[in-house]
């Protein structure tokens, strides 16, 4: 009886040990960047897979946010990613909402309309979003870039308010009209702050899918460098800077430690946003 | 045919025409807050989603070399072209074999962890969770651009790795070989996303509920018989939604290839949204119209691959429904 104990417990260390290897592998290339970012030049070459500098060099980070601007990169990608996620989260709840709760006519029309249009790939929508933003006297603007971020797309986050909305009881919007709100106050001062978890997922989705993009803000940055978002900026750096490793990594990093930070904190969202596409 | 009108009277078909348009516009006015908060929906999809899905067929018959540039009708010669054009073929099969590794590996290796994750009596299992997910949330494009010189040739950090351990004499060209370029970025792919897959399939198993384990350990199950008769079974309809789940996500590969190899060399790691872009903005001479076209053939393969899902997904949940 204990030899079996003993062999589960030893198991499971095996398991623990493989696990630790996989991990160690998968966030190594993470961390090496970070390290690479605080090398010299020469550094980065002979270091190899190491990852304690020589000598730590924070001057490239301020080569990466001043000479190469990714300060000015920066300031375009929270800009960006801000704007997409509070029209977007507006937009949705307030779809969502009406098609969970109203019976209007054309609804079904409209439902219709959203899921068929979950294939569509970029690269049949990029082209004539690119010539309707010009025509808007939009293609060279953040807000442009805002726009078909958030215009395009997120209906998943459509459904899961309409989900969400659908499971509140009938009596507590019933309760705010009879004391007298009217359609906007119920649903701004009843509704919306119910629906507070779908709000934290969609957020937390829409401003990983608003800061990761790229190939729409590429498009729409071609004749305007300053307002490149940072992953825009990263493969312009290279273009024009190939040789600066270590510059290159401080920009990298410069790039990745909000969106870390942020997946540290809200990793529940993350995780139950991802979650969400098998469950349903 | 008898309507019965708000008042509660009866009116005979005859005079009811009007009433009815009446009784619509009465419905459509009850409901006007509906349509206002519908309003920012319909305008901004409509423009951004719906509206560039049917203009693509307009735009892919045209001859039209940039924003702003004269345009000519030309019929259906851009499809003609593609359907003859080696390229479009050869990205399209370069987007399939990146799907056929890829897709088999991560479903198989996330479930695997998955299932390891999911012991309750293992320890750390959040830790190396997070770990794992990490690759998924940064931004694809700085990915792409710091791979590039850790796989370089030249002093970069793998190959300097591979000399001294003396498994290569000489340094390997990871991207610049057409033999191991698109080999490189499967292999950063997957690294990248397994996590997405393993939250797949964490998710499909915390569908099965506690008590299920229990029953099994009381009838005498270990932990095979109960991994081999309960859990893979309780899994099987996850399995058709989460390859079909992977592969949609795949099929657009773009951010990665772009800042990788920019499709090179010698068009090895072409993919389709990497072909589109090239023709319609990165070409000396852009060729919108035919890049059109291609979306529009490639956004067919993707809606078939939809279909299919859709299909998969049905038959999936009846077999649910039926267990």
């Amino acid at each position: 009886m204990r030899a079996a104990v003993n062999r589960r417990r030893l198991g499971i260390w095996a398991q623990v040990i493989v696990l630790a290897v996989i991990c160690l592998v998968w966030v190594y290339p993470l961390l090496w960047i970070v390290s690479a970012s605080l090398k010299d030049s020469l550094g980065v070459f002979s270091g190899g897979l190491g990852l304690i500098p020589e000598s730590t060099h924070f001057e490239n980070y301020a080569r990466a946010w001043e000479d190469a601007h990714f300060g000015l990169y920066t300031v375009n990608s929270v800009v960006v990613t801000v704007g997409t996620v509070v029209l977007v989260v507006l937009r949705c709840a307030l779809a969502g909402y009406v098609i969970a709760r109203r019976d209007f006519i054309g609804k079904r029309a409209v439902v219709a309309v959203l899921v068929a249009t979950l294939f569509a790939p970029h690269g049949l929508t990029i082209i004539p979003v690119v010539e309707l933003s010009d025509l808007m006297g939009l293609l060279n603007s953040r807000t442009g870039i805002i726009l078909a971020l958030a215009g395009s797309g997120h209906v998943a986050a459509v459904l899961l308010y309409a989900g969400y909305f659908r499971r509140i009881p009938r009596e507590l919007e019933e309760a705010a009209v009879m004391d007298g709100a009217g359609f906007l106050r119920t649903f701004f001062r009843v509704m919306l702050p119910l629906a507070g978890p779908v709000t934290a997922t969609v957020s937390v989705m829409t401003f990983l899918a608003a800061w990761n993009n790229f190939f729409l803000p590429l498009v729409f940055t071609f004749s305007r460098p300053d307002l490149r978002p940072l992953s825009v900026g990263m493969l312009a750096f290279r273009g024009t800077n190939s040789t600066d490793w270590s510059g290159l990594a401080a920009a990298g990093t410069i790039s990745l430690i909000p969106l870390l930070l942020v997946f540290l904190v809200l990793q529940r969202y993350f995780v139950e946003g991802v979650a969400g596409a098998v469950k349903s | 045919m008898n309507i019965v009108t708000r008042e509660g009277a009866v009116t005979v078909s005859g005079p009811a025409v009007p009433a009815r348009r009446r009784r619509l516009a009465t419905r459509i006015w009850s409901e006007r807050w509906a349509y206002v908060f519908l309003l920012p929906t319909l305008l901004l999809f409509g423009l951004y989603t719906v509206w560039p899905i049917i203009s693509s067929l307009f735009y892919s018959m045209l001859d039209w070399n940039g924003l702003g540039a004269e345009r000519s009708f030309v019929g259906l010669a851009n499809y003609r072209e593609a359907l003859a054009d080696p390229l479009f073929w050869k990205s399209l099969g370069i987007t399939l074999v990146i799907i056929a590794v890829t897709v088999p590996v991560r479903v198989g290796l996330g479930l695997l962890v998955a299932l390891v994750l999911n012991n309750p009596r293992l320890p750390l299992a959040k830790l190396f969770r997070t770990a794992l997910f990490v690759p998924v949330v940064t931004t694809t494009a700085i990915i792409g651009v710091v791979m590039g010189f850790i796989f370089d040739p030249a002093g970069g950090p793998v190959n300097q790795l591979l000399l001294d351990l003396g498994i290569v004499d000489q340094p390997v060209d990871f991207l610049g070989d057409p033999g191991s370029s698109l080999w490189t970025v499967m292999g950063v792919h997957m690294w990248k996303w397994l996590g997405i897959t393993l939250v797949y399939w964490l998710a499909a198993l915390q569908t099965i509920p506690a008590t299920v384990y229990e029953a099994a350990r009381t009838d005498g199950a270990g932990g095979w018989a109960s991994l081999r008769y309960v859990t893979l079974p309780m899994l099987k309809p996850f399995l058709l939604i989460i390859v079909l789940l992977t592969a949609i996500e795949t099929m657009q590969i773009f951010d990665l290839v772009l800042t990788m190899t920019n499709g090179g060399p010698y068009f090895s790691t072409l993919t389709s949204e990497v072909y589109i872009y090239q023709q319609a903005f990165a070409s000396s001479t852009p060729r919108l119209g035919y890049g059109a076209a291609l979306g529009v053939l490639f956004g067919l393969v993707t809606l078939a691959f939809t279909a299919i899902q859709a299909i998969g997904i049905r038959y999936a949940n009846r077999a649910r429904s039926t267990s």
